[in-house]
């Protein structure tokens, strides 16, 4: 291997994927499987079967108020509190086994990652809370909150385990064959069950707009993973069609539709503010980001569907009559929609639906026109 | 008629003045899904190493270069419906242009078959 290579971290799925034969590459300092079979073949399955992605480079770990988890509704409110001084979602008004997506934010209200909460379904484990935040990123999301909230909570990493997620109209089929419970989950709800000697938490969630769950395994369960492959449902799935079903369906990618520059309101993400929230005006940036709810942004993230075949690329420029008004965040190729498919950020006065704009692909114009996400339609199960 | 190849993964087929360029099989394979291909205009005069075409995957985008000097004097318009064609037949229904040869001894120093493949079993 190349030397720029020696550093990158291993999943414990490593080695399974270079048995699988995927093509591998570097990727939030891990060697990560880009593609198996191929991008298309592999979007393709995940949206008629079952798709197996290993993201065990992501950050999962656990905050626990300092004094320990207890039985007790109470305990959930002081490490609701304590997480809501970082973001701007009702993470208090969770009911037991419920997750939510929200934002991690700067003074200014920008985005310093997203990320998903979930309080625990055990009544004995109040007073934790289980996040998962992006690979890239999670070094950074750990300092600031081991910054901002010890030593009223402790945080505990989990990113030396195995997270997989099952995404795809199989995957309840797939999933339940494993945990029976698990059928009863609705979308953002979570679940510690045991398999053979695993304790595994079960979440119904995703990153394809598909149903699916992700799974959080201890790292000597490499053999329930490879158990899990070898049904005939589930195939592995790699990076390079983990973005382009994220990118059909919308969901946006840190780094590129996201970053501190941005609120969420600019992203459109104004949704992860409950209103609860909004009324207290309690969270890092309230004050801008009220007032872009009130007045609206000056700039804001949309789809983009470009007329024709060309796909169109991050750092695209978007133009209106010859000036620019934007640039695409994400864009490529939509399998699904065969099609190119693309989203970015749009000034607010050209981001109506339907907006017929012009994209620069290598100082070409290109037709395109704003559009409604997701590109395919969400498939979870309320 | 006589192919030569380069160490960019593309191939010409020489017939008399002109040649037919496209990318190898290999080349194809490492791109994976080609979903998109933007040909030069006919007619265009182009340098050895000018950018000629770009090949969208569902992956990326990558750049063709000329692989000699010369002009278009044909693109494989088919590829505009089909791209996948780049796929199925890169070394035939494939190709992306043929240009007429500004100088025959450009085409020396490339490679033939058995210099290509194993230079591509190097990689």
């Amino acid at each position: 291997m190349a030397d720029q290579d020696t550093h990158l971290l291993q999943t414990p799925l490593h080695e399974l994927h270079v048995q699988l034969g995927a093509k591998m590459v570097g990727f939030a300092g891990y060697d990560m499987p880009i593609q198996f079979e191929g991008v298309k073949a592999e979007h393709l399955w995940t949206r008629e079967h079952c798709g197996l992605f290993d993201v065990s480079h992501m950050g999962p770990c656990y905050l626990t108020i300092s004094g320990g988890v207890r039985n007790d509704p109470e305990a959930h409110i002081e490490i609701a509190k304590l997480i809501e001084m970082l973001v701007p979602s009702d993470i208090q008004g969770l009911k037991p086994g419920q997750a939510r997506l929200t934002v991690l934010l700067n003074d200014d209200g920008g985005i310093l990652d997203d990320l998903i909460i979930t309080r625990p379904r055990s009544p004995d484990h109040q007073g934790m809370l289980y996040i998962v935040v992006n690979g890239a990123m999670k070094h950074q999301d750990w300092a600031l909150m081991r910054e901002k909230l010890s030593p009223h909570a402790e945080l505990t990493r989990a990113d030396d385990q195995i997270l997989v997620a099952l995404q795809g109209p199989e995957a309840e089929a797939v999933v339940t064959g494993h945990f029976p419970e698990a059928a009863e989950l609705g979308f953002m709800e979570c679940i510690r069950l045991e398999k053979d000697d695993l304790s595994c938490l079960v979440s119904r969630c995703g990153y394809t707009g598909e149903d699916g769950f992700e799974l959080l395994i201890p790292s000597e369960g490499v053999a329930f993973v490879t158990e899990l492959l070898a049904d005939e449902r589930v195939k592995p799935i790699g990076l390079g069609a983990r973005d382009s079903l994220r990118l059909e369906a919308g969901l946006c990618l840190y780094g590129h539709d996201l970053d501190p520059s941005k609120t969420p309101v600019e992203a459109s993400l104004t949704w992860v503010i409950q209103k609860n929230r909004r009324e207290a005006a309690d969270f890092p940036g309230a004050a801008k980001i009220l007032d872009q709810i009130a007045n609206g942004p000056t700039l804001k993230r949309v789809g983009i569907q470009p007329i024709g075949r060309a796909p169109a690329r991050e750092h695209t420029p978007i133009m209106f009559d010859d000036v620019q008004v934007g640039e695409i965040t994400s864009g490529g190729f939509g399998p699904s929609v065969d099609a190119p498919v693309a989203m970015g950020y749009v000034e607010a006065g050209h981001s109506k639906i339907g907006t017929e704009l012009t994209l620069m692909v290598r100082g070409k114009p290109h037709p395109a026109k704003v559009c409604k996400l997701p590109f395919v339609p969400h498939n979870y199960k309320r | 008629m006589t192919v030569k190849y380069t160490e960019e993964h593309e191939w010409l087929k020489v017939d008399g003045e002109t040649v037919t360029v496209g990318i190898t099989k290999y080349a194809a394979e490492q791109l994976g899904d080609v979903v998109f291909v933007e040909l030069p205009e006919e007619n265009r005069s182009a340098n050895k190493g000018d950018e000629i075409a770009v090949v969208e995957s569902v992956k990326a985008a990558s750049d063709v270069y000329s692989p000699i000097g010369g002009i278009v004097t044909a693109v494989n318009s088919a590829l505009e419906g089909e791209p996948e064609l780049v796929n199925k037949d890169p070394q035939g229904e494939g190709w992306f242009v043929k240009m007429l040869i500004a100088d025959h001894a450009e085409l020396e120093s490339l490679m033939d078959e058995a210099a290509y493949q194993a230079f591509c079993d190097g990689l």
